[in-house]
């Protein structure tokens, strides 16, 4: 540990903090059709997008209305991206597949594509042997969007719901988009991608470079494309699939130590200014601060376990003879798997912040961290989403928490739980406790799934040890969540050589993996809609003096209290196999 | 239901035109004009030949040759051996080391006994090679980026301590001053972002190149 390495850290958390207030301002003016500074250039192209697609945005929708467009949107994205990948030879005329790589097998796809939709970026392909540029655009980056998009308008439709004095309106599905996308997601993108270019980063369509290299030991090829572009809507939309195998770990991905930091804010500064967002919206911005203080305490904790962890070193380091304190100009520490220009710091860190997130980019190599420090993915994997979480899925997520809390809480001290005004009944805690049990359940039972199958044990990398059921569990905690990080040795594709040529893919893992992404996303997305739905119609009562607070301390200890309890019990067992019998016994196996 | 599904098909083809085709043109013509040299993997040419890219880690090592003809290991890739003139880059994971275009995790789980092994081999290669040139060099000594595989298997550094070591094989070996080297090692080592973030590294293939004109000029 370094105390530049602590310092990056607190640098971090100050400086995310300080965009993130006044970025929540301008999403609450977004969401709510105030004017924004984006106006005048943004208001013409909006109104048209609105024209072209036919839809009149005076219209509200309610729940049903909402979910049904959102559903129809999401099965028509999907088909177009499955069609993209599928006929990648198809788009050679375009220029854009120098390598002429084919098509991946059809259940890979399949994969690839619920993937790419849910906001999770599984990778079961390795990005520049596979992807045509055309497909990484047209197909991917589109994705890479859209599916963000749908997170952050359902956030808002769940607020909506909370805040709403009468009707049951939670907005308008495709204006929602329209918006997210142009005053967003797409503004921040473009400063985003060209400051990676300025940094290091590539973006162009060339054939793929052959170096003759100093020596005569052999030529390089190194891999080229349209990378600054999609890396920049990766990170901000906490997708994670990187445009190379090796992510952001790749030089063209992540050039230097300052991308690396501005990476790192880009993935969380969505997710923290909605949290801003949620306060303006609600016109008690201490409940802002309270929802960012409890994500605050949790991210806070997953860093120092990280950073301390990773610090320390691993034990085949150690049984090797390696020693890992920090010695003048070496980093020290458990450097197996991670690159020199990030160091520990900036591996640990960033590692928890995509995986607090649903975004998943890694700039390490996750299955070689040591048993503690990679039981902290874990962890935060098992808090589902609510640590910041996906953008919008993670103040979706933490909302629904709130509402158990808060229900909780009313029942210790005896009152009717209400949550901002509004009675917290039988039904909503249903559609709540359904909304947050779902995604552990599918976790869990499709690692057993996998577990427990001979196909399903095809993909382990390390079979017959701990690190072979924890590959397992990480492969569907985190498809399950939409995170899609991995303990990257669990395999879903067999690939001989660059271009798909005799590749194959892992029939289950593939199918079992999309069905778990599919409902990890899509039904806790429709529960968050009915419960803003269920809201929307009632009565605010005024505020009284037996009212439980939800915006002081003692109801951030409940909060956390809520979420690490309903974590640990669902998934405790499970950990025990993986992760920390390895973090406790220093064995090698 | 009808409208969602008009909507639904109008609105993904134009907005993919829009994500999907509009915006990474426009991110490739404006960085092709403003960082062209970025934009294009900061290529390097040596005779107008191409050598490499500065951010992307390569070997330095020299096929092995018997009897005339290249040796080659058991899945047909040529086996090499370091070049003592050059500064080596970190252990690689990817096939055929450092590949750019198939990059690859080592996946090296931290309680497996073949992790052990690896490093204990990388450790043996590291030590096998300075010694001569650092006859007090120890396996305790040796630094733990060159024993360790990088994520990205192309990492273009290594850390100054590793280079330090390294330092006087190849004073060594091109019978230059250490003072020299040093300060050609010196010359590219890159410092941390904004002066905090990420660590130190000495970029390989410039310091290489450096040498090799230092050479040319002789």
């Amino acid at each position: 540990m370094t105390f530049l390495g602590w310092l990056t850290i607190f640098l971090f958390v100050a400086i995310l903090t300080a965009l993130a207030i006044p970025f929540g301002r301008y999403l609450a003016s977004v969401y709510t059709g105030e004017r924004t500074f984006l106006d005048p250039v943004l208001r013409r192209p909006e109104r048209l997008l609105y024209r072209v697609m036919r839809v009149d945005v005076s219209k509200g929708q309610d729940w049903k209305g909402y979910a049904k467009s959102l559903i129809i949107f999401s099965l028509a994205g999907w088909l177009l991206l499955y069609v993209i990948l599928r006929t990648q030879t198809l788009w050679n005329f375009t220029g854009l597949n120098p390598q002429h790589f084919h098509s991946g097998t059809w259940d890979v796809t399949f994969n690839t594509t619920s993937s790419f939709l849910t906001n999770t970026n599984w990778q079961y392909y390795g990005g520049e042997t596979t992807m045509s540029y055309f497909s990484q655009m047209a197909g991917l980056t589109v994705q890479n969007f859209l599916s963000a998009a749908v997170g952050i308008v359902v956030a808002v439709a769940l607020i909506r719901g909370i805040i709403s004095r009468s009707g049951k309106s939670l907005g308008n599905f495709w204006q929602d988009i329209v918006r997210t996308t142009l005053y967003v997601l797409l503004p921040i993108s473009v400063v985003l991608a060209l400051v990676l270019v300025f940094q290091g980063s590539i973006q162009n369509f060339s054939h793929y470079l052959t170096s003759s290299g100093l020596t005569s030991g052999g030529s390089q090829t190194i891999g080229m494309g349209p990378v600054a572009s999609q890396e920049a809507i990766k990170l901000l939309g906490t997708n994670g699939g990187g445009f190379f195998n090796v992510n952001s770990a790749h030089p063209f991905e992540n050039p230097s130590g300052f991308t690396n930091f501005v990476e790192m804010l880009a993935v969380l500064i969505i997710p923290a200014a909605l949290v801003f967002m949620y306060g303006r919206m609600t016109g008690k911005r201490r409940q802002g601060y309270a929802i960012y203080a409890t994500m605050m305490v949790m991210f806070l904790g997953a860093v120092v376990v990280a950073y301390v962890a990773e610090a320390h070193g691993s034990p085949a380091q150690h049984a090797a003879g390696l020693h890992t304190h920090v010695l003048a100009g070496s980093t020290g520490g458990n450097l197996e798997g991670k690159d020199q220009r990030f160091g520990i710091a900036g591996s640990a860190l960033f590692d928890v912040v995509t995986t607090v997130t649903s975004c998943g980019a890694v700039n390490s190599s996750l299955e070689s961290f040591t048993g503690i420090g990679g039981a902290v993915p874990f962890a935060n994997l098992s808090a589902s989403e609510t640590i910041f979480g996906g953008v919008g899925t993670g103040l979706y997520s933490i909302l629904l928490y709130v509402l158990l809390a808060v229900f909780i809480g009313g029942l210790m001290v005896g009152r009717t739980p209400e949550y901002l005004g509004k009675k917290i009944e039988a039904r909503e805690i249903k559609l709540v406790v359904l909304g947050l049990l779902i995604t552990p359940l599918f976790a869990l039972f499709s690692t057993a799934l996998a577990a427990a199958s001979k196909p399903g044990r095809a993909s382990i990398f390390s079979p017959g040890r701990p690190q072979g059921f924890s590959e397992t569990f990480y492969a569907y905690l985190s498809q399950a969540n939409n995170n899609g990080s991995a303990l990257a040795g669990y395999t879903g594709y067999v690939q001989p050589q660059a271009g798909n040529l005799g590749a194959h893919g892992v029939k289950f893992a593939d199918i079992l993996g999309a069905v778990t992404m599919t409902f990890g996303r899509y039904a806790p997305i429709l529960f968050a809609l009915a419960v803003a739905g269920s809201l929307a119609g009632k009565r605010i009562s005024p505020v009284g003096l037996g009212t439980m607070r939800s915006d002081n301390p003692t109801f951030v200890v409940l909060l956390i209290g809520v979420i690490v309890l309903v974590g640990a019990l669902t998934f405790f067992p499970a950990l025990l196999l993986g992760p920390i019998v390895q973090g406790l016994t220093g064995h090698l196996y | 239901m009808k409208r969602d599904i008009i909507t639904s098909s109008i609105g993904i083809v134009v907005l993919a035109l829009l994500l999907g085709i509009l915006y990474p043109l426009f991110i490739t013509g404006v960085s092709q004009v403003a960082f062209p040299g970025n934009a294009n993997g900061q290529q390097v040419t040596v005779g107008g030949k191409l050598v490499g890219s500065k951010i992307i880690g390569q070997q330095f090592t020299d096929q092995v040759v018997k009897n005339g003809k290249p040796q080659l290991d058991k899945s047909g890739n040529p086996i090499t051996t370091p070049d003592p003139r050059y500064f080596q880059t970190r252990p690689s994971a990817t096939v055929p080391a450092d590949n750019a275009a198939g990059s690859a995790f080592s996946n090296a789980g931290p309680n497996n006994i073949a992790t052990e092994q690896a490093i204990a081999a990388n450790i043996q290669a590291y030590v096998a090679l300075e010694r001569p040139y650092v006859p007090q060099l120890t396996a305790a000594q040796v630094p733990v980026d060159a024993a360790n595989t990088s994520a990205s298997g192309i990492d273009p550094d290594i850390s100054p301590a590793n280079a330090a070591i390294q330092a006087h094989r190849v004073a060594a070996v091109r019978h230059l001053p250490l003072e020299q080297v040093t300060a050609l090692v010196a010359k590219y080592t890159h410092g941390r972002g904004l002066g905090f973030s990420g660590e130190p590294g000495v970029n390989v293939l410039q310091l290489n190149l450096a040498l090799d004109r230092l050479a040319g000029a002789h």
